[in-house]
């Protein structure tokens, strides 16, 4: 088999039924995860993803694929720890091949507080057991002998950490492995198939009206990423995000063999190589929000000029591909799942741009949520109710890199 | 990308912006005092459409500004 002609998934047209145990709104990888745990985990099947588009529309099928949890606060090492950990069984767990790699991912300090930061990371993950450990210069040129340390002149190389576990994974494959698995054991995927409002009785949410008819539930998840706000608005419930676009864009390829990952929080890009050799890249979100999935000419001069400092033969390499996606970016750059205070009614969302590592443990979770009706451990400081409590989860590990 | 016009220094690339939040509005059914403020704090409108909103010329005039925008397409419109 010609191991880069994708797949095409064979997904079977199914009847919609008039009611289901579970509807999930967005068919992206926390959405399809989740049907696939309560499958899986649960014998739940009675479930349906309603997706307004094709699966992997939306971000999962537009992220630059960094698989990680060397973050800065407990609660998330912990939680990306368990998503390292599903994501690397994943393959032998469903059968589907999603290009699974662990390569280490370095991340680069230019200054000394770029260093006390790295340093302050790597203790935090080294106490919740995420492989991180602080190198020199010349450990980082061991470990990726592409780099110029002088920085261009500009941006030096003072040291930096090391993340072991960091890896890649194509993302439709992912898409792909979730939504087979659930199908086979019976969910629905509801294609092209956008919901338009929610069905209520009184406080509760009971449903999801749809162009095709109103599909009705005994819970609703919304798991819909830049889009959160409007649904969440179907149920009064006021979300504290703002969705912004964030760009990648890959370039031709290179020879085979680029490892790690690499990152730099202090120039805010990184870069890795995909399987066919493309070198990946992507930097932070635009700092104005919107909608628009518009590329710009900024963020990829920007990008080059940052990336070509560090890495000189990257200014060789030409641009092929630039895209973007519309990210729900929290305040304190943590995720919120959980329960809404509308009963019925669960989310799922600012995943903003660190969402893609965290679809196996957020899946499982929000499963384990909707099965039992109580909130796991795991994602229990997660909730929206923490900015009513006074418990941001400000996590300056999810910015940098994604 | 998006061009702001600044009463002062006229059409300007954002990049010398810094964006200062949609003007905030708390839905009027928020009437408890406590749920007010964290609404008022925290929650955002996030509209996919046109919204009113205040920037700050940082790397110009270094003032403030409300224009109104539409974060569908990333435009500034006129009003
Ligand atoms: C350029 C880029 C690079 C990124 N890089 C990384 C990375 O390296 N590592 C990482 O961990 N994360 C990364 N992310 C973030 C990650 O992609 C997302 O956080 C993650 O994919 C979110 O998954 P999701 O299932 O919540 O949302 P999505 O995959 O966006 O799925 C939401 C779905 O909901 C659907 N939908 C919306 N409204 C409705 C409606 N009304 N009815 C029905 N369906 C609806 C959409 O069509 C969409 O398919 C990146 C994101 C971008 C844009
Ligand atoms: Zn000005």
């Amino acid at each position: 088999m010609n191991e880069f002609v994708e797949r095409i998934l064979d997904l079977p047209w199914q009847e919609p039924k008039r009611s289901y145990e579970v509807v999930i709104i967005g068919g992206g990888g926390h959405g399809l995860a989740t049907a696939y745990y309560l499958a899986t985990r649960h014998g739940l099947t009675d479930v349906a993803v309603v997706e307004a588009d094709y699966i992997g529309s939306g971000n999962t099928g537009r992220n630059t694929t960094i698989i990680r949890a060397n973050y800065g606060i407990a609660e998330s090492v912990r939680f990306y720890q368990r998503a390292l950990e599903l994501y690397a069984t994943l393959e032998e767990e469903t059968g589907c091949w999603i290009m699974h790699k662990t390569k280490g991912l370095l991340w680069l300090a230019h200054t000394e507080s770029g260093l006390r930061a790295e340093r302050a990371r790597t203790l935090m993950n080294q106490a919740m057991g995420a492989q991180t450990a602080m190198v020199t210069p010349e450990e980082a040129l061991a470990l990726c002998p592409h780099l110029d340390l002088t920085g261009g002149g500009r941006y030096p190389v003072l040291g930096g950490s090391y993340h072991s576990g960091g890896a890649t994974a194509r993302h439709d494959r992912v898409v792909w492995a979730y939504a087979q698995g659930a199908l086979r054991r019976g969910a629905h995927i509801l294609q092209h198939t956008p919901v338009t409002g929610l069905l209520r009785d009184g406080d509760r949410v009971t449903g999801v009206q749809t162009a095709t008819g109103p599909i009705s539930a005994r819970i609703v998840m919304s798991a819909v990423a830049g889009w959160s706000t409007h649904v969440a608005d179907m149920a009064e419930v006021r979300l504290p995000i703002r969705t912004h676009p964030l760009q990648a864009l890959v370039t031709n390829p290179y020879a085979l063999g680029f490892e790690p990952i690499v990152a730099s929080s202090e120039l805010l890009c990184y870069v890795s190589q995909t399987a066919r050799g493309h070198m990946l890249m992507g930097a932070e979100f635009d700092s104005q929000p919107s909608y628009s999935r518009a590329s710009s000419f900024e963020f990829l001069s920007s990008v080059s000029a940052k990336i070509t400092k560090l890495l000189p033969f990257m200014a060789d390499l030409r641009v092929l591909r630039q895209w973007a996606g519309i990210c729900d970016i929290t305040p304190d750059y943590s995720p919120i799942m959980g329960e809404t205070g509308v009963p019925g009614f669960v989310i799922s969302t600012g995943w903003g741009t660190w969402g893609f590592k965290a679809i196996p443990a957020g899946g499982e979770a929000m499963a384990e949520l909707i099965a039992t009706g109580t909130t796991p451990a795991m994602i229990a400081s997660f909730g929206l109710d923490r900015f009513a409590r006074d418990h941001a989860m400000a996590d300056q590990g999810s910015a940098g890199t994604r | 990308m998006l061009w702001i016009s600044c009463p002062t220094c006229g059409e300007r690339p954002v990049g010398e912006f810094r964006f200062g939040g949609e003007l905030p509005h708390v839905p009027d059914r928020i009437t408890d005092p406590d749920a007010y403020n964290l609404d008022y704090v925290w929650m955002q409108n996030n509209v996919a459409g046109i919204t009113t909103e205040r920037w700050f010329h940082a790397a110009g005039c270094r003032r403030w500004l409300t224009l109104r925008r539409d974060t569908r397409v990333d435009r500034v419109v006129p009003g």
